[in-house]
């Protein structure tokens, strides 16, 4: 009887794993067939190195999207990830319990809402502070793409490095406070080389996020994907923004695979993102600070000493 | 270690040289510490003698960690603690200290799990002496951490590796770099909190031959729950226990360790001891 339940929940818990790995594997086959018969169109040196992405003149150069994907990212992690990182050390290491508490619930708010919210945020504040401050056009473009994701990104890079900075164990405040270190110094030198490997995927599973959110990008970029971005004020666009924008209006089947291999880009790269956070973990895999198991040598000592 | 010796080493109670009357490094009068309304210590007098091992032994919940802690002001961190009464060190009132970091430089601390940082053995080491003095010159700080880890008897195992992760190290090994990392700031006092207690034998017998060296330079003030352990290395004793009515730990005797463990003038000394010799 137990035997047989056994090998039900057994081949139950297999089958959903091969499921999830199926459909992971499709998927990128899917994506990549589709995409990379774009080459039968035109040469890939075109497809990577045009500057200009126009549907018009079927001429479908990547360079115009992954500029603007990394530059707006970029951008955003640039202020996002010092101040989430601020963030979660006020609230580990200074924040009194109250008001900790205010604050985990407000990044768990962060989380919760709809990317559309955040681009009609953006649409209503953002654009317009950008173009009053910065003056010029319309005040769409990377600038404000970027300002919208660091908020966007704020919650997931919060609760992660939180969490890392939680997880240290107390003996090492101590440590650090015992020699004399004031508590700025324990923070900087120890707290925060200690807690890099969480930290690190805190930072990237942020970028994940920054790298493939669409709509609340679409909606303040100006999705102008027919020139390099000239500047972070006039229109751009971001890879995921420019599948959304064009894939409803692609007609030649020329234009849908060249979105589809934007689309196989995309996952190129959240896998790669997925992988460097693997990489982290285990290379800073936490090793405990004693070692439980004595030597040898010592538990032979100790049997003799017992007698 | 042959069988003998650790048989014999369990029962001996160390021949000190140490005189009870030594100036005392540190001191408590009427020591009275809370938590909150919860009084954990109550009237608490007794002396740690310069350049001595004083041993603070008694019963779970007596408060010895925490007559330990309030030393170096480790407390400060813990909402709604405070005390009354005096706390000395060198005569100057442990509270009175306006600047707690310098407090801690003069009164180390090494703790019952061994903590290195996770960085290098030699920037373990450095951490204290780069905060104290900082911008010194990089001679000066190898220097100084040599000397610290010479000092903790371990520079003979790491001399070749200083740049490896001291969590790389064994548990013994790392409790040994934890004593080099406080005693490279010279401190005056070097306060123990069980430093034994998660390593295995030989590791323990080499910490406490250690000790014994860094008596002559060091003040050492150590809390332990084994009484071999304080009857092997320590010159005084404090016997702390647990009033049963309040809860709060208080010393009950005070004494030259020989003294306490063979001649006790308390019968609840003697009823501790005894009952844990067997």
């Amino acid at each position: 009887m137990r035997l047989r339940q056994g090998i039900v929940a057994q081949s139950i818990f297999f089958t959903a794993a091969a499921i999830v790995a199926l459909s992971t594997a499709a998927l990128l086959l899917f994506t990549g067939s589709r995409g990379l018969a774009v080459f039968g169109y035109m040469n890939p040196a075109e497809f990577f190195l045009s500057g200009s992405w126009n549907q018009n003149d079927e001429n479908f150069g990547v360079l115009p999207l992954l500029a603007g994907s990394l530059l707006t990212v970029g951008l955003a992690l640039l202020i996002s990830g010092p101040l989430a990182l601020g963030v979660s050390i006020f609230m580990v290491e200074i924040a009194p319990e109250p008001v900790r508490r205010v604050m985990r619930t407000v990044v768990e708010l962060f989380a919760a809402l709809p990317s559309v919210i955040y681009g009609l945020l953006g649409l209503t504040l953002v654009v317009p502070w950008v173009r009053e401050s910065f003056g010029g056009g319309l005040g769409k473009g990377i600038l404000a793409a970027s300002i919208v994701l660091v908020f966007m990104t704020q919650p997931t890079i919060v609760s992660i490095a939180e969490d890392a900075l939680r997880a240290l164990p107390e003996s090492l405040r101590e440590g650090a406070l015992a020699v004399g270190a004031t508590r700025w110094q324990m923070i900087w030198r120890v707290l925060l080389p200690a807690a890099r490997p969480g930290l690190i995927t805190a930072v990237v599973l942020g970028t994940g996020r920054a790298v493939g959110e669409t709509i609340a990008v679409q909606m303040v970029i100006g999705n102008i994907t027919s020139r390099m971005p000239k500047s972070l004020l006039t229109g751009a666009t971001t890879m995921p923004a420019a599948i959304v924008t064009q894939l409803p209006e692609a007609t030649s089947p020329e234009h849908r695979a060249a979105l589809i291999m934007v689309a196989f880009l995309l996952l190129v790269i959240t896998f790669s993102l997925i992988a460097a956070v693997r990489a982290a973990g285990s290379r800073g895999k936490a090793r405990p600070t004693t070692r439980r198991r004595p030597s040898p040598a010592a538990q032979t000592a100790a049997v003799k000493g017992g007698d | 270690m042959s069988e003998q010796t650790s048989g014999h080493r369990t029962l001996a109670v160390r021949e000190s040289s140490a005189r009870a009357d030594a100036p005392a490094a540190i001191e408590a009068r009427d020591f009275n510490f809370y938590y909150g309304d919860f009084r954990a210590l109550e009237q608490i007098t007794m002396l740690a003698p310069r350049h001595q091992i004083t041993a603070l032994i008694g019963p779970s919940g007596a408060g010895k960690s925490t007559l330990l802690r309030a030393m170096n002001r480790m407390h400060d961190e813990t909402p709604g603690v405070s005390s009354d009464g005096q706390l000395l060190l060198e005569g100057a009132d442990i509270n009175g200290f306006s600047d707690l970091i310098d407090l801690r430089k003069r009164v180390g601390m090494i703790f019952q799990r061994p903590n290195p940082f996770p960085m290098s053995i030699f920037d373990n080491v450095a951490y204290g002496l780069r905060l104290k003095s900082q911008g010194a010159k990089k001679g000066v700080i190898a220097e100084q951490v040599e000397q610290a880890l010479r000092g903790a008897a371990i520079w003979d195992e790491v001399k070749d590796k200083l740049q490896q992760s001291g969590l790389a190290l064994s548990g013994g090994q790392q409790q040994r770099l934890c004593i080099a990392r406080a005693i490279a700031v010279e401190p005056e006092v070097l306060l123990m909190d069980e430093p034994c207690a998660a390593l295995d034998p030989i590791a323990t017998l080499k910490i406490e031959e250690l000790m014994g060296e860094l008596e002559e330079r060091y003040t050492i003030v150590i809390v332990t729950h084994n009484l071999q352990q304080a009857g092997r290395v320590s010159d005084q004793t404090v016997f702390l226990s647990m009033n049963p009515e309040t809860r709060a730990g208080f010393v009950v005797e005070v004494g030259p360790t020989q003294q306490i463990f063979t001649n006790p003038k308390d019968d609840r000394t003697l009823a501790y001891i005894s009952g844990r010799f067997g």
